[in-house]
């Protein structure tokens, strides 16, 4: 097919799904956020390289290794988002989505200029752990352990999102509680709390995307600035606030993306902003949104 | 009306004496560090670029030679359009003599031709493609460290002598990467290689797995890096991964700087041949003004870029002191006719095609038991001598050169 073999091509519809992975966990975080908070959180893409740096700390600094980073690292992240929701962001929620956007960008530009400062440009080592290292000839393509090990982790991840959401008491309060956060109070639910803490979540979602991405690409100061507006684009064309939306289509995008790399690859990082035009075109509200 | 005679005749008169004493202009010299401050290239041109024309200006003695010098620098952020800009505005408002450093071949290449227009003068060190004495030669312009045309013939042709017959590109999308990848095929192919393919990124990609299964689809020995700074750390880190080295094919970095051995850490990057100007650890000399370097600097030891700055800026102080003007055009033609002498690339000429003219070394990254510790990361392979090491003279098609 236009002179592409077609077992190049599975390799590339999975090395699309794994780079999309890191999309769908990233939109996953900031459409939770959205959703329940109304927050457009720009400072999601320099908590995904808190995330990162975050393991390369652990690591360089406790000994401690992979697997560690990937239970603290979120943790960690989650809590200083959780205070940056208590000491700023809350006082937001009553204004115009505009000034969530402008405080969390600031932060971000600050957040990534001081790591910048600190850690130069050119990023930190980290290796893969150990036991993900190597990988095995599936006949039409090399996959790594560890691209395996991501695209697994990723969807298992989101899909628990999603179940917990959608699906579950706690969920449904959730849910409740950004519909009419006056009547839930009324039943006896601490809704502030409920949302620091989703607010802790969603910061969270990124930072594990980050120690995810932590061996693959460098751990750099800038790794979340060039991401971060790639995420925005699939969120917008999900559709804002769609939990499965954000899932499906930060998957789908990164195929596309993967196929532009071998038919049009100067293109690559362009085709996802013209399929969020002409989704914006044909449905404002994106693919999986539902028009207010 | 004699009075209205007598006031322009005074007027000239003023007008006159003026040109003839001052003529550093408003009596001060001023150096533009004009490159990336926050992306991908920071690291090897950024703020060290600045450190160096500082420790350049002190090392001139300007100050006791009573020359006021001042440094300012400015973000690019690897747009062609916004570096344009800056150029323009400092040359225009702000009294700028001199643009120094400019990685980034596409915003070199029009900085380049404003400072032909204004007549001022350029001192590159950050930039590689080798159109710069060629065919967008300028006398207004000269070429400091390296070029695309030096990389490829110290590296392609090391590789392609031991056995790397057949190679497949990833290059960057833009001015540098077409200039690397078109220099270097010509050093394959004259040696009786062949390129198998090629695949052409933009810039500032962060996964580089789909280019890296076609590459691998290619099976081509070779597979030639025309790219740099975070696009080709994350290639080699990646490449590691998806197991192309343990599978038969090579990796050529086509330029590699410290900094990206630094970033990459030595597991990742040893044994990498790659072609540089300069290294910090080469004799005394060096290894002096670079520790000064690094305490100004964070740490991080010099590039060659950062070196190229320090010497081109001082190569260009001694010019201006020498003709008391800081005139662009003159300073240059003064600076091609002076024979050019410092601490870090040593003894050198300037051709008037505005190639700077020096050894180039082939290096090869250390593995991590040979290494002393951090920055200690390279072994020489060989020297590539001055006379060999750019392109001839008359092949680069410069227009200022008469055939």
């Amino acid at each position: 097919m236009f002179g592409v073999a077609p077992q190049a091509l599975f390799g590339q519809l999975l090395i699309g799904l794994i780079n999309g992975s890191f999309y769908a966990l990233l939109s996953l975080g900031l459409a939770v956020i959205f959703g329940l908070l109304n927050i457009i959180n720009f400072a999601h893409g320099a908590q995904y390289m808190m995330g990162a740096f975050a393991a390369w700390f652990l690591l360089q600094h406790a000994g401690l290794g992979y697997w560690w980073a990937l239970l603290i690292a979120p943790v960690a992240v989650g809590l200083f988002g959780i205070v940056l929701e208590r000491t700023m962001l809350k006082r937001l929620y009553h204004l115009d989505h505009l000034y969530g956007l402008l405080l969390t960008f600031g932060l971000a530009l600050i957040i990534q200029g001081l790591f910048r400062n600190e850690f130069g440009s050119s990023g930190l080592p980290y290796a893969i752990p150990p036991q993900l290292q190597g990988g095995r000839n599936l006949g039409f393509m090399f996959l790594p352990n560890y691209r395996a090990w991501v695209v697994v982790f990723s969807i298992v991840t989101c899909l628990a999102t999603w179940y917990v959401i959608e699906r579950t008491k706690l969920g449904s309060y959730l849910r409740a509680a950004t519909e009419n956060p006056t009547l839930v109070r009324a039943f006896g639910i601490n809704v502030p709390r409920m949302i620091t803490l989703t607010y802790g979540f969603g910061v969270a979602l990124a930072a594990l995307a980050g120690v995810l991405a932590a061996p693959i690409y460098q751990v750099s100061p800038l790794m979340g600035a060039d991401l971060i507006i790639v995420v925005f684009a699939v969120v917008v064309i999900g559709g804002m606030g769609s939990i499965m939306g954000s899932i499906v289509t930060g998957f789908g995008l990164g195929v596309v993306e993967g196929l532009t790399k071998v038919f049009y690859p100067e293109a690559s990082n362009t085709v996802i902003f013209v399929i969020m035009a002409l989704v914006l075109l044909v449905r404002p509200a994106g693919l999986f949104g539902q028009a207010h | 009306m004699v009075s209205k005679g007598m006031l322009a005749l005074a007027t000239a008169l003023v007008l006159l004496a003026g040109t003839a004493h001052a003529q550093i202009s408003d009596g001060m010299v001023k150096i533009g560090v004009l490159n990336d401050q926050s992306s991908l290239y920071a690291d090897l041109t950024g703020q060290g670029s600045v450190v160096a024309a500082r420790m350049a200006v002190e090392d001139s003695g300007a100050d006791k030679k009573g020359l006021k010098v001042e440094i300012i620098f400015a973000d690019h952020q690897n747009k062609a359009d916004l570096g344009s800009g800056i150029a323009r505005k400092w040359y225009e408002a702000e009294n700028v003599d001199v643009i120094a450093d400019v990685p980034n071949s596409a915003v070199a290449l029009a900085v380049n031709q404003i400072t032909r227009d204004m007549k001022k003068a350029f001192l590159v060190s950050g930039a590689a493609s080798s159109d710069l004495t060629g065919k967008a030669c300028s006398p207004n312009t000269i070429h400091w460290t390296y070029d695309t045309w030096a990389l490829a013939n110290g590296t392609a042709n090391a590789i392609v002598k031991t056995g790397g017959s057949t190679w497949f590109f990833l290059t960057a999308d833009y001015a540098f990467g077409h200039a690397l990848e078109r220099d270097v095929e010509a050093v394959v192919v004259a040696n009786g290689g062949k390129v198998l393919g090629r695949v052409r990124h933009p810039l500032n990609t962060a996964d580089f797995s789909s280019f890296l299964l076609q590459a691998q689809a290619s099976k081509a020995k070779i597979i030639g890096l025309a790219n740099a700074g975070g696009d080709t750390t994350n290639s080699i880190k990646q490449a590691a991964e998806f197991g192309i080295v343990k599978g038969g094919q090579n990796l050529a970095g086509l330029l590699v700087f410290l900094t990206d051995v630094h970033g990459l850490g030595l597991q990742t990057a040893q044994g990498l041949i790659f072609t540089e100007a300069f290294y910090w650890d080469a004799n005394d000399k060096t290894r002096a003004w670079s520790k000064k370097f690094a305490e100004r600097n964070r740490g991080i030891h010099p590039t060659m870029i950062h070196a190229g700055v320090y010497a081109s800026v001082l190569h260009y102080l001694k010019a201006v002191d020498a003709l008391k003007s800081d005139d662009g055009g003159k300073v240059v033609e003064k600076m091609k006719a002076t024979p050019t002498d410092d601490p870090l690339f040593g003894k050198g000429t300037i051709r008037p095609d505005g190639r700077k003219i020096h050894d180039m070394y082939l290096f090869e990254v250390k593995k991590p038991a040979e290494s002393k510790g951090p920055w200690d990361y390279y072994t020489l392979r060989t020297t590539i001598p001055a006379a060999e090491a750019f392109r001839p003279l008359d092949k680069g098609d410069c227009p200022l050169i008469k055939k």
